[in-house]
């Protein structure tokens, strides 16, 4: 980024919805399968059929309307969005043009310590399209994967607000947070259930007039994405620099070359010759449907990591950590519960989280599951480790136990011996066992030598095999020592 | 050699004849095999007759009534299909060569329920392709005839239903009507047509042509018949959501009250001097039979219907261009060989489509396109809002609206096939009904005082008050006496 340009960024989102079967259709929408299994004559778009819109997409349109602050349309249409292409069956897809679902709203974000919005033009209800196999057949043709036709798509279309590409990738993780947290979208973006087309121009800093833009396609990963801009800012500066003018065109990202390339003009583009879509009437959202979803919405990511800062004291940075998921945060809400202490046992919950369990759930490839690990038991550790039953090593080996074959921390801590010895007298047997045996510490510690108690510590922890109270330890040697 | 007596039955005489067991649904399915066969070389109204499944069905009939079990009106009784219907295992070309080779896996919704209600399916008939035209001329298939007379068009696109049940050959059919495509051909071969309420009859397997316009209706030999056959397809069908949820009633159970009390609308503008002096003729007479039955005639305008036809050729084949997509070569139908997948979409297209669809996609993709839509589409929207309003102001001074079908009698083949303007003008007085989403229905009015042709009159209600068409269309019926049978086809 050159000192002269502002860069400028607006994104459109296609997010596929979870729900159980497809938007004007009953197959299913699970990802994968042989090709053309999950179809049926409606998604394949035979001469006579018609489209049954599937309730359950208004309803999830509805909810992240609402959770993004839109405003959401009485009555809103489905138009028909006309091209040729063989994973397009019926030649044109179902879509909202003129009049969609959601108008307006916006997704907050807090970009070094700054708070901004990006605000939203619109969110609109649409069918996916399939997918063209190239070279599977033995004959080298291509081949039509129509699984995918008809998922159930929300098109979320953000204003040019964006002005860095940090900016960008918050956004988009900001976002895919919101739509995981409203159980409408997996945000898987390798799959391609949420992806994301950038619109990117640059401007003169200082100015407000916006400048040719060109759209960025094929970015299924925040790297992609931040490469594509990378590259897109790169190319029209040096175009802009030379005295040239950028052509507003489609640039697809080649993630081998991190490059974009044309992929057609705008003269090129097509004529969709949107129309109403005359075989489905106008979706109408009456007034209590909306407050009905109103009611049911979960505590959003940001709403939530306030409320972590504010009322259990957590830092920004952990706060953002344990809502990046709804199930992190559902978890770590249930723990607190269920501990019942203060801030204290909340820090120590959300640091075992974000720490020794998010460790074990990685190593087990177990996404953001807590294998069979539950809330309760992450409170029961915690409880044992401030009644000082537990300390490090031991809260180590039961979370791991937990994690693998759940169970009652108490009892998993009593049959296999992990709990702590705090014992006096066990503890000042052991500590007289390494002053006896290494005189010469002992020694040049009280000449003056005080970084040798770490090592007297570490002795009397290996003599009861790491059982041994840290703080009892140390109180007892220092009395010892006469330190 | 003409029909025997038992095919000149109408359904409601024929279900009597079931249920006292004078004859049983196979004899009746076998005579009109026979007259099929016997006729339809010179007709071609039908593109493919399904002997087999006729008579299972009939001997599944026989076997219901046997245990004392009837269905409904239809159970037994031979009905023809339009070839838009789809029908499982049974190929539906939509009279197009596109489609050629196309077997659905699936019943329309329409077909479920003739079949449900015992209804004997005896195959698919011709139809202009896409059920675009006014004479079944289009049909990829060579044109069906008018069983009055074999060298003139039996109207379209349902040409193929209308000549079929008019010939005897079944008793009733089924056709869709998008600008009066049951009507028009029902007025030309002298039969009972009726276009129900957009949103009566579910749309669910019937291939689209223009999908806010294109309905559904039966084509009888009596009005008691059509009332009969549509009390079994009318109703919701959660497949297609727009079709109405209001309830279905009995259409025969008002239908023979007659005319007197009610109040007729006459629009001036469909009795200008607009039709030939024959058909003026005859609609006025039947008029004229109506107030001397007790019936009021009232004067109504309907301004905008002259900016029917205009609107109507843009709305429709604007539809018609997203709704023919589909026929890209890449799923079902025809596919032609070809280098480049431009190429394929080009060939398949160029090779599949004849003329008329051809021209109406790209009359479609113009008023489309980015531009014009304004001008063209959105503006033929209004019209239809106001074309709407015309009707709505007449029904507050009458009950139903009365008029021509079609301008002339059937016409002679070939004598507009070159003239797609002429062509387009027959449905004049058909189309408004369409775009205004009313019920509209033929009834014959006549023969043509020079030419012996069926005149049809036609009656238009307010929506979904197909019940007072049928009351009135069955008076004039009843004053004018049983319809004769056509003669050129012996
Ligand atoms: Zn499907």
């Amino acid at each position: 980024m050159t000192r002269e340009w502002q860069l400028v960024v607006g994104l459109e989102v296609h997010a596929q919805l979870l729900t159980r079967s497809k938007i004007f259709c009953g197959c299913p929408t699970t990802f994968g399968g042989e090709p053309n299994t999950h179809v049926c004559p409606v998604c394949l778009g035979m001469p006579g059929v018609l489209p049954a819109l599937n309730r359950q997409v208004v309803e999830f349109a509805v909810r992240t309307g609402l959770a993004l602050g839109c405003a959401i349309q009485e009555k809103s249409v489905f138009a028909r969005k006309n091209y040729f292409y063989p994973d397009l069956p019926k030649g044109y897809q179902v879509s909202q043009y003129e009049l969609p679902i959601c108008v307006g709203g916006g997704v907050d974000l807090t970009l070094d310590g700054v708070e901004r919005r990006v605000r939203l033009t619109r969110i609109h209800m649409e069918e996916d399209a399939g997918k063209n196999l190239h070279g599977v057949a033995a004959d080298g043709s291509s081949g039509v994967d129509l699984n995918r036709a008809g998922v159930p798509l929300l098109e979320i279309v953000s204003e040019p607000d964006i002005r860095s590409i940090d900016e960008a990738v918050e956004y988009l993780k900001s976002l895919r947070a919101i739509l995981m947290f409203l159980g409408v979208n997996d945000g898987n973006l390798e799959e391609g259930s949420f992806r994301c087309d950038a619109n990117v121009s640059l401007m003169p800093v200082g100015s407000t007039v916006l400048g040719t833009r060109c759209e960025l396609k094929n970015m299924n990963s925040f790297r992609f994405l931040r490469q594509a801009i990378e590259f897109e800012v790169r190319r029209q500066s040096e175009i802009l620099e030379g005295g040239g003018r950028v052509v507003q065109e489609t640039r697809l990202f080649d993630p081998q070359r991190g490059e974009t390339r044309s992929m057609r003009s705008k003269e090129e583009a097509h004529d969709y010759r949107y129309f109403p879509e005359p075989d489905l009437p106008p979706v109408r959202v009456p007034a209590a449907w909306i407050e009905e979803v109103r009611r049911s919405l979960p505590e959003l990511p940001r709403a939530r990591a306030a409320r972590y800062q504010r009322d259990l004291s957590l830092s920004a940075y952990d706060a953002g950590l344990l809502t990046a998921d709804r199930e992190t945060a559902e978890f770590f809400d249930a723990s607190v519960r269920a501990r019942g202490g203060g801030a204290e046992s909340a820090k120590r919950i959300a640091n075992l989280l974000t720490g020794e369990v998010a460790r074990l759930a990685n190593d087990a490839g177990a996404g953001t599951s807590r294998g069979k690990l539950t809330p309760e038991a992450l409170a029961g550790v915690v409880r044992l480790t401030e009644a000082g039953t537990l300390g490090g090593p031991g809260i180590r080996q039961v979370l791991e136990e937990l994690f693998r074959q759940g169970g009652d921390p108490a009892v998993v801590v009593a049959s296999r011996g992990l709990a702590q010895v705090s014992d006096e007298s066990a503890v000042e047997g052991a500590c007289d066992a390494v002053l006896t045996a290494f005189p010469g510490e002992v020694e040049r510690f009280r000449a003056g030598e005080s970084k040798l108690l770490g090592f007297l510590v570490g002795q009397v922890m290996k003599g009861m095999k790491g059982k041994g109270n840290p703080a009892v330890v140390n109180a007892m040697l220092k009395r010892k020592l006469g330190a | 050699m003409s029909a025997p007596a038992l095919l000149d039955r109408s359904i409601t005489d024929l279900a009597g004849a079931l249920s006292r067991r004078e004859v049983s649904s196979e004899e009746v399915t076998r005579a009109a095999l026979a007259r099929i066969e016997a006729t339809d070389e010179r007709l071609h109204a039908f593109l493919r007759v399904v002997p087999e499944r006729a008579i299972a069905s009939a001997r599944g009939s026989d076997a219901r009534r046997a245990r004392g079990e009837v269905r409904s009106p239809l159970d037994g009784i031979p009905i023809g299909l339009k070839d838009i219907f789809l029908t499982k295992g049974v190929e539906t070309t939509c009279g197009s060569r596109i489609l050629a080779g196309f077997v659905p896996p699936f019943d329309a919704t329409v077909v479920e329920r003739l079949e449900t209600s015992g209804a004997v399916v005896m195959g698919k008939l011709n139809m202009d392709e896409f059920a675009m035209g006014s004479s079944n001329e289009n049909s990829a298939f060579g044109p069906c005839r008018n069983p009055w007379d074999l060298e003139r068009t039996p109207g379209g696109s349902s040409g193929g239903s209308a000549a079929s049940v008019a010939a005897r050959q079944v008793f009733g059919a089924l056709g869709t009507d998008t600008g009066g495509s049951i009507r028009q051909p029902a007025s030309l071969c002298g039969v009972v047509g009726l276009k129900p309420t957009y949103g009566r009859v579910s749309r669910y397997g019937v291939v689209a042509f223009a999908s806010s316009l294109d309905q559904v209706g039966p084509i009888a030999r009596t009005v008691t018949d059509a009332a009969a056959m549509l009390g079994v397809i009318a109703g919701h069908d959660p497949r297609d959501q727009t079709s109405s949820l209001l309830p279905v009633p009995d259409y025969r159970a008002g239908i023979e009250e007659g005319a007197r009390g009610l109040r007729i609308g006459v629009p001036r503008e469909w009795l200008q001097g607009g039709s030939e002096a024959g058909v003026e003729r005859r609609v006025r007479e039947a008029l004229a039979a109506y107030e001397a039955m007790g019936a009021t005639l009232v004067d109504v305008e309907l301004p905008h219907s002259r900016y029917g036809v205009a609107a109507y050729y843009l709305v429709a084949p604007a539809e018609a261009s997203s709704n023919l997509a589909r026929y890209d070569g890449v799923r079902f139908g025809l596919r032609a060989p070809a280098r480049s997948l431009a190429d394929m979409y080009g060939e398949t297209r160029d090779q599949g489509f004849g003329a008329e669809p051809k021209r109406r996609i790209m009359l479609g993709t113009y008023a489309l396109s980015a531009g014009y839509y304004d001008a063209y589409y959105l503006r033929a929207q209004k019209v239809r809002t106001l074309v709407r309003r015309d009707f709505d102001r007449a029904f507050e001074r009458c009950d139903l609206v009365a008029g021509p079908v079609s301008p002339t009698v059937a016409f002679r083949l070939g004598e507009k096939v070159d003239d797609p303007l002429q062509m387009y003008l027959a449905d004049v007085f058909t189309i408004s009904c369409n775009l205004a989403a009313l019920p509209g229905l033929s009834v014959p009015a006549g023969l043509h005082p020079e030419s012996r042709l069926p005149v049809g009159l036609q009656l238009v209600g307010r929506p979904f008050d197909e019940a007072t068409l049928l009351r009135a269309a069955r008076a004039l019926e009843r004053e004018m006496g049983p319809s004769p049978a056509p003669e050129a086809i012996g």
